[in-house]
């Protein structure tokens, strides 16, 4: 047995041409009865300005949302769409956010980089100037970019909220290595750490320590600000952001449904029609 | 295109025409006149349903084409912006996606159809063969496309399957060395895999044509396989296949546009939204759910070489299939014994492709340790993948010449129109027979 595994295992990494790692345990994750959930979901506008502002003011630090423009907020569907402005870079929300970021920019008189406030043309600013900066900061591990996050781990909004909301104290018996963190909804193998009984727990180690607490955000709408509701808040508004057209993309589709029913009943009965008198 | 032209030009400018280049006559005979089995079946649809999915893949393609940039540096970010910043961008690059899935699923459908129905035996050989072109490209077209975004599963599953060529004896390295145009993927395979993923649906169109224009000169298989032998075998193409295709299309066109709408990344793989990183390998690489079974066979195999040969062979068979099935008998519905093989043969294609996602030594039956045999499990996925592929080779090279060979078909109705007399419609007016039974 042990033979043969490791014989396909080899051929396994034969074929991939490079290392392969067995697939890890983890804990499925909690769903949430997001507003966002099925054909005629939405965002909620609130949720996006309160996980935005989660956002801001924890995950920035650290993570980049490089394909993330200032606009994208006021755009339709955005966090802080205003109707009165469709052109999203007019909306003042949108520009007073992006007032409070630096950008750098070439001066074309001295060539030197020299630093301005960010317009809502600007992207979001990488928190690292370059990879290794950033893995230099995080004892080695590489903070993810948002921009897709939600779209990019297996469960979405569900997964990313779990994880936030889901770190617990490891179980006894499991060393946890320096700079690391047990997490039951991280993808992981831990049972090389595992000196208690029976099976290693699931989940996995993550170099990020727990990013929430309560009260670290403080909330404009009077939301209590617990790590439950930052984690739900933020997972929102990273959905969005990897999704910002789906609301029109759902509008789109149930006019597109009804459409095609109907012409599908239609050819159904001028099909009737002209079959009517063909025996088949 | 063959035979006799019911064409009657009405105009001058019509009758000018067709006395220099009858293209409107050609349009006629096939599309409007051609003379169609009137028993056809739902699962004769596909027909036209995969000349949509084509038309909707080169259209939306071409559109994504002029936003998209096939450099390593850009091709994720692009293909975001046209998610996010081109106008119904999302829509056309939602719908190429799915469109790939969708255009599978009908082409499975299609072949398994003309299996069913051995519209592969004679006369109509090179149109099976055609058709099998046609897939073959289809595979590598849809292969090279989930290359182009440049997601970790596009990468590393370039990786995977350029490297099995590298299989091949004496000449493998240099293949792979070729299709990569260098040392490794990297831009320059990226660019190419994006010239010829460009290319390639332009030669499946061509494939296409060929494949109608033997369709027409063989005329269409029907579910008895009765060669059509009256005219009142057939009913003209216009208006008859035109709606029923038509209405099929549009109950296809449903379950296609609630995957575009509602759950567009579902038949995707959340990795593939990961920039693609050569010194990050996921977990667990997975093809596309289209290649699965054939990903399966490959796995089955210890050797590689063999496995390559093998999962190349799945394919191989299938271009010589009309001269292994021996029996004269086209339907299955007039072979029993061997219609119960033939959907032993189905299910043993969705094992392959449900192994084929899962890891080789995954538990079929969790926990279960009473299979072993010597150092083998066969409960596990690898050996599991080992007896459908047993069974998918065994169909086409055993089960096929043997049963032509050695059953008892049904005897068939002498003209398509026979099983037919006893429909209600056939009866003339007023013969109420089961009038309960009317709609």
């Amino acid at each position: 047995m042990l033979r043969k595994g490791l014989a396909i295992a080899a051929l396994g990494l034969a074929l991939m041409g490079g290392p392969a790692l067995a697939a890890g345990t983890q804990e499925e994750p909690r769903t949430v009865a997001w507003s966002f959930n099925g054909p005629f979901g939405k965002f909620d506008r609130a949720q996006l300005q309160r996980g935005f502002k989660v956002y801001r003011e924890v995950c920035a630090a650290c993570h980049s949302m490089n394909l993330m423009s200032f606009r994208n907020l006021g755009q339709a569907g955005g966090a802080f769409h205003d109707p009165k402005y469709p052109n999203p870079n007019d909306n003042p929300y949108v520009k007073t956010i992006a007032k409070d970021f630096e950008t750098s920019e070439i001066d074309q008189e001295t060539g030197d980089i020299v630093k301005r406030p960010a317009t809502p043309a600007d992207r979001f600013p990488n928190p690292y100037p370059n990879e290794a900066a950033a893995r230099a900061g995080n004892g080695g591990a590489l903070p993810p970019d948002f921009s897709t996050l939600s779209k990019a781990r297996a469960g979405g909004a569900d997964y990313i909220y779990s994880l936030l909301s889901g770190y617990s104290a490891p179980p006894a018996g499991l060393e946890v290595p320096s700079g690391q963190y047990y997490n039951p909804y991280m993808l992981g193998d831990v049972s090389a750490f595992w000196k208690g009984k029976g099976h290693a727990p699931p989940g996995g180690f993550i170099a990020m320590p727990p990013p929430l607490a309560a009260d670290k955000v403080t909330f404009d709408d009077d939301t209590k600000s617990t790590i439950d509701q930052q984690a739900r808040d933020v997972a929102a508004f990273l959905t969005w952001a990897s999704e910002p057209k789906m609301e029109e993309r759902k509008a789109f589709g149930v006019g597109a449904m009804i459409y095609l029913l109907i012409l599908a009943g239609l050819l159904y009965m001028s099909y009737k029609r002209i079959w009517r008198n063909v025996a088949h | 295109m063959s035979g006799h032209s019911n064409y009657v030009p009405k105009t001058g400018f019509e009758r000018w025409l067709d006395t220099r280049l009858p293209i409107a006559r050609l349009a006629y005979d096939s599309l409007v006149d051609f003379p169609t089995p009137k028993n056809l079946n739902y699962w004769y649809t596909f027909g036209g349903i995969l000349a949509l999915c084509l038309g909707i893949q080169l259209v939306s393609g071409i559109v994504l084409a002029m936003h998209y940039v096939p450099h390593v540096d850009h091709a994720f970010a692009s293909v975001e912006r046209i998610m996010r910043d081109v106008n119904y961008g999302w829509l056309v690059r939602y719908m190429h996606a799915n469109g790939a899935s969708m255009f599978f699923i009908a082409v499975y459908a299609h072949m398994f159809r003309g299996l069913y129905y051995g519209s592969y035996k004679a006369p109509r050989e090179l149109l099976w063969i055609l058709g099998c072109v046609i897939y073959l490209l289809m595979m590598a077209t849809a292969f090279m496309g989930y290359v182009l975004p440049w997601g970790q599963m596009s990468f590393h599953g370039a990786v995977v399957i350029t490297n099995l060529f590298g299989a091949l004896p004496l000449v493998g390295q240099s293949i792979t060395t070729w299709l990569w145009g260098g040392f490794a993927v990297d831009n320059s395979t990226l660019n190419r895999f994006f010239s010829l993923h460009y290319l390639m649906p332009f030669m499946i169109a061509g494939v296409v044509i060929l494949h109608i224009w033997a369709l027409h000169v063989t005329g269409n298989n029907n579910p008895t396989g009765v060669q059509v032998k009256s005219k009142a075998d057939t009913v003209p193409f216009h208006p008859y296949y035109t709606v029923k295709d038509g209405f099929a299309i549009s109950v296809f066109m449903l379950m296609f546009a609630a995957f575009v709408f509602f759950t567009p990344n579902a038949l995707g793989h959340p990795d593939n939204y990961v920039p693609a990183n050569p010194l990050v390998t996921p977990a667990h690489i997975v093809p596309e759910w289209y290649f699965l079974p054939f990903y399966a066979i490959l796995r089955a195999v210890p050797d590689k070489l063999m496995g390559v040969l093998l999962m190349f062979g799945a394919i191989a068979v299938l271009f010589v299939l009309p001269w292994l099935d021996t029996s004269r008998v086209r339907s299955m519905r007039y072979r029993p014994t061997t219609r119960m093989y033939f959907f032993i043969f189905v299910v043993a294609c969705l094992v392959l492709g449900f192994c084929g996602g899962r890891l080789p030594d995954e538990y079929v039956i969790p926990g279960l340790k009473t299979f072993q045999l010597l150092d083998a499990d066969l409960n596990s996925m690898v050996w599991l993948s080992r007896f459908a592929a047993a069974y998918y080779f065994g169909y086409f090279l055993i089960i096929l010449p043997v049963m032509g060979l050695t059953e008892n078909p049904l005897s068939q109705p002498k003209s398509i129109s026979e099983p037919v007399f006893s429909h209600s419609a056939a009866l003339p007016v007023g013969a109420a027979a089961s009038p309960e039974k009317r709609g």
